[in-house]
């Protein structure tokens, strides 16, 4: 008999007319991992919270989930906790807030404990403490007192597994346990599961958007699309031969790296449109009592060429967004200059002219946030001219959001809606409008497509890409997302602490990536292919902090194929045949593909 | 934390200073003085008197002397009590004024945090909507509505205790008093505290105990009860004013020789010196004790306590 | 433009929203009352008649709320009562709205060194026992009707100032700041474009909490005799003339006493509301 049999679920809510799970049917064997996987929407996670009993009061929900020979829905809260904890657990999305920020880890993990009987009071602190250390979190006795903003995204979200397991269910559930992480530390996290999983043979059902880690973890899959059961099955077989054309589409608009550029590298000999010589960016540390300075981006030089698109990559405290605010002048460069064409930019964007300011504009991260809430659309695009052609006349601005919102791909008629009317996706173009009404010469990207789904995210990656075939629009992208940069960039610029690791073009970095960092980060990507192996674990440990940067260079901690003098001496950038790489063991050390 | 505790403190005595610059500056803005309501004097009596309170050195040259003397503890003497000084006549209603006030803060912390917890457990329920009611009115009706009424039912027509502070000895004449002072913050404190119970509840971390199996009373013995009352700690603060001034009213219905009641007979009088003194011992004690408030909450939160 | 586009979704979230809709329509009426019924009722605010004082409620000749001690007739005095007391209250917590936003969006988007000061000025404030002051002002300036305004407005506008402070610091960080700004715009033109609509919600709330708050000091100036000057009242005056006469002729202190609960409960309420339609994650 199945572990988990789940039968005709359906979920719906009296305020929604249409249900968010609609007669969904699976079942789970013990030990197995199986991967639900759809876009935003689909249903999934309302499914795992279902398992679990843990939809809201107002959910009206009905069929069977059936949990060993117990019925779940319609059981008492008393019958529940009997099963959570000991035979089935949870790992949430967002580690930062599943846990309580006001208790300590040790005391969090030890109320389990303590709550199931599962061993005697006094032997509870030192379960947990052997639990900590199995998670791979260093100095477990330390771990135990801390709270959870002390600790990184990856820590604690090894807290939260080491939590789940101490009952040793029989099933876990994870709920988008990495979409939170950086790709080399979700890497440690699946890594980690897979162990874990092994020694004690539980079930997983592991709830993602992510094909290739499905692709990766999961024996089995279900896929899921609007509420509705789209195909379940055997990973493999999934997606050898998807048996539906909705899921072959999804499968094949699943970003991946292993696919080859679409962009030709640009002619040389042009002049820049935009320089940066050693820009640096600092801020005041501010709540030690010593003048400290927190070094967010150390001092880096990079030339944009007019039409060019470059991928500026790095994970959690490379610098990137401070480096992308500092061009922009949001926030003001501590060192060096950038200069537009030629001329020399003041720091702070309230000083620069109109004309200056114009030709360079953002798209932000969160699209529905990056709009004014209390303005309508045809307003939020209109602004811009309002502020750079003030003697346009009504009719004539009128025409051009029109054409502008056309241009973009969004009918006239969402003209009047608020952004919280909008979906991403359309969010998102009326933020491209409103920043290419003006008509830039470059246009900063900062994780612009991180918050869309697989398919949108392509669509607005080819809106960006005409508009620079059509007017030689330059892109600075900033992404942490590799598959993106695979699919746009012309060059890319890899930070880790501030610092740049690597300077090269698309094809060359994927091919033959000359920094360790690059090399890690790209074997650490979850490839949608279940085919390939992915069992190795690129790189450990985590970035150190900044306000405690390791000697020498900053990656040296966690590289494999460090030296000594790696510790000691900061390796400047210097230039070799394909680009330019930051590494004193550059020219030895192969990593190409 | 130790630096932002001490930052706090001495950011706390330019505060007091300004306020006891704005208090006497408005005090002797005053038209009139103390001494114009009573008989008409002559001009040399007047002049005498003028010189013996140094009511004619220039306004600058007052408040110096007048700081010179706060730092001494000289308050300096009263002007309507002619044979007492101002420190001698807070010094026999402060005790008064404190009794009231801090048996008022105890009720309504232990009263209000009773019924919000209880409200918000039974949350959309009669005893949850009841206890929400009561205390809106609580917030709605104001205390010197509440007073008389409640002196009329239960001192009146009940008789279960005096209608005045002289009517009655020992405990039995506290008890009106220090329950209308303390009716407001009950209900405030209610619902402040439900409603940070109800948000706990509802938090990410609260779904994550349930998902361990934690039942509902080890749910909020221990993850939800010290988040739900961090806010509370901040209110006390605004808790503390309120009772500083519903002390006023409270003392004016029911009699007592308070503070509250000798600055209503003072402002009335121009009795400058008392008036200036009481106000100036309420702002030491509100900035005081929000500043204790403020280094408890720091201490309490974790996220700003760090270690 | 902005502006009106922050209220629409309000004003239909609010029209689904009981609460609001009944403490509202329960006010606009009470107010309606107000205005009309003097007109109905054949008495006079002022007018004594000592032959007939003391008379209980619906003791003929037209009196629903009885008269109290100079025979003047309750009713038509409580309207009044009414009238004074929420012109005082909507107008004085308006004054303490105007300074407390301007104050509080300047201080919160300027930020920094300012917004320090600013906010100090704010603390040491605060930190006053204001009633004492409206006391000694309303003292101070002898009974002055525009006063009573004044010291009122005086009181109230801090809680709006932090409020609107807190507001605006966190809207400063939202992205479509950093987009206006690149955008170009100035300066004032982002507090008061982007910065001000979007503060609306928070102070719609706030406003239907303040006015209780400046009844009830006007109240409490009415009661220490410091308020609006007989023959006119409020329902303060009318609830501390009440108290006098309490074990004789309890109507003359619970009708009007009454009448301010319900008024508080309704302003209450509707504010309670307003909160949960704008802000929907703090919903039970």
């Amino acid at each position: 008999m199945s572990l988990l049999n789940v039968n005709d679920l359906s979920i719906s809510y009296a305020d929604v007319a249409k249900p968010v799970v609609n007669q969904l049917s699976f079942s789970v064997e013990a030990g197995q991992s199986m991967g639900i996987v759809g876009e935003s929407g689909s249903g999934k996670t309302q499914t795992a919270m279902a398992v679990m009993g843990l939809l809201p009061a107002n959910a009206i929900i009905s069929g069977s989930i059936r949990f060993d020979d117990q019925e779940f829905l319609g059981a008492t809260p008393d019958v529940m906790n009997q099963y959570r904890a000991c035979r089935i657990a949870m790992v949430f999305q967002d580690p930062m807030t599943a846990l309580n920020p006001y208790v300590r880890i040790g005391d969090q993990l030890r109320r389990i404990l303590l709550e199931h009987r599962i061993c005697k009071p006094a032997e509870a602190r030192d379960r947990v403490l052997a639990m900590l250390q199995r998670v791979g979190l260093p100095d477990a006795e330390r771990q135990y007192r801390v709270f959870p903003h002390q600790l990184s995204g990856g820590m604690r979200q090894r807290a939260m597994i080491g939590a789940a397991l101490l009952g040793e269910p029989d099933l876990l559930v994870a709920d988008e346990p990495t979409t939170a992480l950086d790709v080399t530390v979700q890497a440690q996290i699946l890594g980690l599961l897979r162990d874990l999983r092994s020694q004690s043979n539980t079930a997983l059902l592991l709830i993602t958007h992510d094909l290739g880690v499905v692709a990766g973890n999961c024996d089995h899959m279900l896929m899921m699309d609007d509420g509705r059961l789209l195909e379940e099955g055997p990973t493999r077989d999934i997606f050898a031969a998807p048996s539906n054309e909705r899921t072959a589409k999804l499968i094949s608009a699943s970003p991946r790296i292993n696919v080859p550029s679409k962009t030709t590298p640009l002619p040389g000999g042009v002049s820049p449109v935009l320089k940066i010589d050693t820009v640096s960016v600092s801020f005041k540390e501010r709540s030690s009592s010593t003048k400290s300075r927190l070094h967010a981006v150390r001092p880096l030089s990079l030339e944009v060429l007019p039409g060019e698109t470059v991928a500026i990559v790095g994970e959690s405290g490379s610098g990137k967004t401070s480096l992308a605010r500092a061009i922009l002048g949001l926030i003001p460069a501590g060192s060096g200059t950038i200069s537009y064409v030629g001329k020399r930019l003041p720091a702070l964007v309230q000083s620069r002219s109109n004309e200056i300011r114009r030709q360079l504009q953002m798209v932000f991260q969160d699209p529905v946030t990056s709009l004014d809430p209390s303005m309508r659309v045809a307003e939020i695009v209109g602004e811009p001219i309002g502020i750079h052609e003030p003697k346009k006349k009504k009719a004539e601005r009128e025409r051009d959001i029109n054409e502008m919102l056309q241009h973009v791909g969004l009918t006239s008629e969402l003209r009047e809606r608020f952004p919280h009317e909008l979906s991403g996706g359309q969010a998102q173009r009326v933020a491209i409008a409103r920043a290419l009404i003006v008509n830039p010469s470059v246009l900063i990207c900062d994780e612009a497509v991180a918050a869309l789904d697989g398919t949108i995210q392509s669509d607005i990656l080819h809106l960006l890409q005409a508009e620079q075939a059509d007017s030689g629009l330059s892109l600075i992208f900033i992404t942490h997302d590799l598959s993106v940069v695979r699919q746009i960039s012309h060059r890319v610029l890899v930070l880790y602490m501030g610092r740049v690791c690597e300077i090269a073009t698309n094809d060359e970095l994927f091919e033959r990536p000359q920094h360790p960092y690059t090399k890690a980060m790209l074997s650490s990507i979850p490839v949608p292919d279940p085919n390939v192996k992915q069992d190795e674990v690129p790189l450990m440990g985590e970035v150190s902090s900044i306000l405690e940067p390791p000697t020498g260079c900053p990656f040296h901690p966690r590289c494999q194929h460090a030296i000594a003098r790696c510790s000691e001496d900061i390796p400047e950038l210097e230039a070799t045949a394909s680009g330019s790489v930051a590494c004193f063991r550059a020219g030895e050390l192969d990593l190409s593909y | 934390m130790l630096r932002y505790a001490i930052l706090r403190i001495f950011g706390a005595i330019p505060t007091l200073l300004l306020v006891i610059a704005l208090a006497f500056l408005m005090v002797h803005a005053a038209p009139g003085g103390p001494f114009d309501a009573e008989r008409m004097l002559s001009p040399e009596v007047e002049a005498n008197i003028a010189r013996a309170y140094h009511l004619d050195e220039s306004l600058p040259q007052q408040f110096v002397r007048y700081v010179r003397g706060l730092l001494r503890g000289d308050l300096g003497p009263s002007y309507v009590y002619l044979d007492r000084n101002v420190s001698e006549v807070i010094s026999r209603a402060l005790p008064v004024s404190m009794q009231l006030g801090v048996l008022a803060m105890l009720l309504a912390i232990v009263v209000g945090i009773a019924a919000g917890l209880t409200a918000a457990l039974s949350k959309n329920s009669f005893i949850d909507r009841f206890v929400t009611g009561i205390a809106m009115t609580g917030i709605s009706v104001p205390v010197f509505v509440v007073a008389p009424v409640m002196v009329l039912v239960f001192a009146v027509y009940l008789n279960w205790f005096p209608a005045s502070w002289t009517g009655g000895g020992g405990v039995s004449r506290l008890i009106l008093p220090v329950v209308v002072l303390a009716l407001p913050q009950i209900a405030y404190i209610a619902r402040l505290t439900r409603a940070s119970m109800i948000g706990v509840l509802s938090s990410d971390y609260v779904r994550t105990a349930r998902a361990q199996g934690l039942r509902t009373s080890s749910i909020i013995r221990y993850h939800a009860l010290k988040p739900a009352m961090l806010p509370l700690v901040s209110y006390m603060g605004p808790a503390i004013a309120g009772i500083l001034t519903g002390s006023v009213v409270v003392e004016q219905v029911f009699g007592i020789p308070g503070l509250g009641q000798f600055f209503v007979t003072g402002a009335l009088n121009r009795d400058y010196t008392l008036v200036l003194g009481i106000v100036i011992l309420y702002a030491a004690l509100v900035i005081g004790l929000n500043l204790i408030v403020d280094l408890l909450y720091g201490i309490l939160d974790p996220r700003i306590g760090g270690r | 433009m902005s502006y009106l586009a922050a209220i629409k979704p309000i004003l239909r979230k609010s029209r689904d929203n009981k609460t609001i809709v009944a403490c509202g329509s329960l006010l606009l009426l009470i107010a309606a009352v107000a205005l009309i019924g003097p007109l109905i009722s054949p008495h006079d605010y002022a007018g004594t008649d000592f032959e007939n004082s003391f008379l209980s409620p619906f003791g003929g000749d037209w009196h629903p709320f009885g008269t109290d001690d100079l025979g003047r007739d309750l009713f038509v005095r409580t309207l009044l009562g009414v009238k004074v007391t929420l012109f005082v209250a909507i107008i004085a917590s308006t004054v303490s709205l105007g300074i407390g936003v301007a104050y509080g969006a300047i201080a919160g988007y300027m930020g920094g060194k300012i917004d320090a000061l600013m906010m100090r000025a704010v603390d040491a404030l605060y930190a006053l026992p204001f009633i004492f002051f409206v006391i000694l002002l309303m003292v101070v300036f002898e009974r002055n009707f525009l006063l009573i305004f004044v010291a009122i407005g005086a009181v109230n506008w801090l809680e709006m100032a932090r409020i609107v402070r807190g507001q605006t610091l966190s809207l400063k960080r939202r992205q479509f700041v950093d987009a206006a700004r690149l955008i170009g715009v100035s300066t004032p033109g982002i507090i008061l474009r982007h910065i001000t609509p979007n503060l609306f919600g928070v102070v719609v709330v706030y406003m239907t909490l303040t006015i209780p708050q400046a009844i009830l000091v006007e109240s409490f100036l009415s009661f220490l005799g410091l308020g609006v000057q007989a023959p006119q009242t409020s329902l303060g005056s009318l609830v501390n003339d009440g108290v006098v006469h309490m074990e004789g002729a309890p109507w003359l202190l619970l009708l009007p006493a009454t009448a301010l609960a319900v008024i508080m409960l309704c302003f209450n309420f509707l504010g309670d509301g307003l909160r949960d339609v704008v802000d929907p994650k703090k919903n039970a």
